[in-house]
């Protein structure tokens, strides 16, 4: 926890629209339109690109939105998730027992975080528009180890550190 | 009185969207750059000075800000001798909209039956348009592209009256403590006090338009917003939750005559990317 990491390789997008359907798919016996296990997650839904570029604007959404779905994808092998802000008791439990990781990145930074994506192309759902899932090629994308599997939180431990006086 | 010509305001709207969704104000990045050298955290500092990079790519590249190139709030205040010519005023303002967020690569983020459905509205109209009269035969318009990560966190209360300054700065404390790192710290604290519950609520709104770091209204308001931007930056959320001082790089409130039964209070949280842009016509 609190590590700082460059990701390089595959993530798929996902906000709240997807995680719904992901998960109506999962109770249905479907297959979704991705193998899940071992992948990385990123709540993410990009603003247009200009002609010429591969994105738009690729900052992380609130990840405590996706709560409710998590720990259900995480049981049918979901590795990684990217998002900011923190996580719920139930999310960090499933992080603890399926040996995942959740990973914060800067949230408004959608720029700068723009220039770690070298591809993008959408592979499910296209009628949910900014919130498709997209596949990602990323390169040195960066993030911090927010939630590990050994319990660790760096919204606690952080806020923890710095708090002077208490709500 | 004057005319002026629908179109002149769609086109008007339609660059505002864009403007604000790329720049920063330097308000705004002032404030940053003061919170660089106070924030305790290493890390929250390097989220800060990439923050900062953030908004000199966005300008340079006219590349939103933020993905979430949020609702599109715009304020109105119309010189009462004013008269809007070749069109209605909202339909102007909803194509301008249309047109800044389609022309200007920005998210449409709008969605219809919001209970149920949700099903984007594809041009993310419509906006939310509040409206002013003021003396005059100016026309000033204002957009705000509000995100929904800090929204989202916002809160009313009615306080009882004898709850006094204190019960302000216990609400104030209690929301931004409970939204941790969620509404994207660091933020500017919006706050409405006093008149009623829906006055209260737009007036914590328009205070997020005063330049950051700009004085309150009187020494008395001053005073209140430092107090509760001490205890809200002890809180240690720091910039984007990851711990640190700087929760907050300013409370700017709104205070107004109330019913002498209540004490309504607004809080509406803004993220660091406080976008706004405005013109006079």
């Amino acid at each position: 926890m609190g590590t700082r990491v460059l990701i390089s390789g595959v993530v798929y997008t996902a906000r709240d629209a997807a995680h719904r359907r992901l998960l109506e798919a999962l109770d249905r016996g479907d297959k979704p339109p991705f193998n899940l296990e071992g992948q990385t997650l990123y709540y993410m839904g990009p603003s247009p690109a200009r002609p010429g570029q591969v994105i738009g604007s690729a900052g992380p959404t609130t990840s405590g939105r996706m709560d409710i779905y998590t720990p259900s994808l995480l049981a049918a092998g979901l590795k990684a998730m990217v998002g900011k802000g923190n996580r719920s008791p139930e999310v960090k439990e499933a992080i603890s027992k399926y040996r995942a990781v959740y990973m914060a990145t800067i949230g408004g930074a959608g720029a700068l975080l723009a220039k770690a994506v070298k591809k993008a192309e959408v592979i499910a759902y296209p009628d949910l528009g900014a919130e498709a899932i997209l596949r990602l090629e990323v390169r040195d994308f960066p993030a911090i180890v927010a939630v590990d599997a050994y319990g660790g939180d760096l919204f606690q431990q952080g806020r923890a550190s710095y708090q002077k006086k208490g709500p | 009185m004057r005319e002026i010509e629908a179109s002149v305001i769609t086109q008007a709207v339609a660059q505002l969207c864009q403007k604000a969704n790329y720049e920063l104000g330097d308000d705004v990045l002032s404030a940053l750059k003061k919170a660089q050298e106070t924030e305790e955290s290493p890390l929250g500092r390097d989220v800060l000075s990439q923050l900062i990079e953030n908004a000199r790519i966005a300008r340079e590249e006219k590349r939103p800000l933020c993905q979430d190139c949020g609702t599109a709030v715009v304020f109105l205040e119309v010189g009462q001798e004013v008269h809007v010519v070749g069109g209605d005023l909202y339909t102007a303002i909803e194509e301008g909209v249309r047109q800044g967020y389609g022309q200007g690569y920005l998210r449409k983020s709008v969605v219809s039956r919001p209970f149920s459905a949700r099903i984007n509205t594809g041009d993310n109209t419509p906006p939310v348009v509040h409206t002013e009269m003021a003396p005059g035969n100016r026309l000033k318009v204002t957009v705000m592209p509000k995100g929904s990560g800090a929204e989202n966190m916002s809160r009313l209360a009615m306080l009882k009256p004898g709850a006094g300054g204190q019960g302000i700065v216990d609400l104030v404390v209690a929301t931004v403590s409970q939204a941790d790192g969620n509404p994207c710290p660091p933020l500017i604290i919006g706050l409405g006090i006093g008149a009623t519950a829906e006055k209260a609520m737009l007036e914590a709104k328009k205070a997020l338009l005063r330049p950051v770091g700009s004085p309150g209204a009187d020494p008395e308001v001053t005073r209140l917003e430092r107090e509760i931007l001490a205890e809200v930056n002890a809180l240690g959320i720091g910039p984007l939750g990851f711990g640190g001082s700087i929760t907050a790089l300013a409370v700017q409130a709104k205070v107004m005559p109330s019913h002498m039964a209540s004490l309504p209070v607004a809080v509406n949280l803004q993220c660091h990317s406080a976008r706004h842009q405005e013109v006079v016509l």
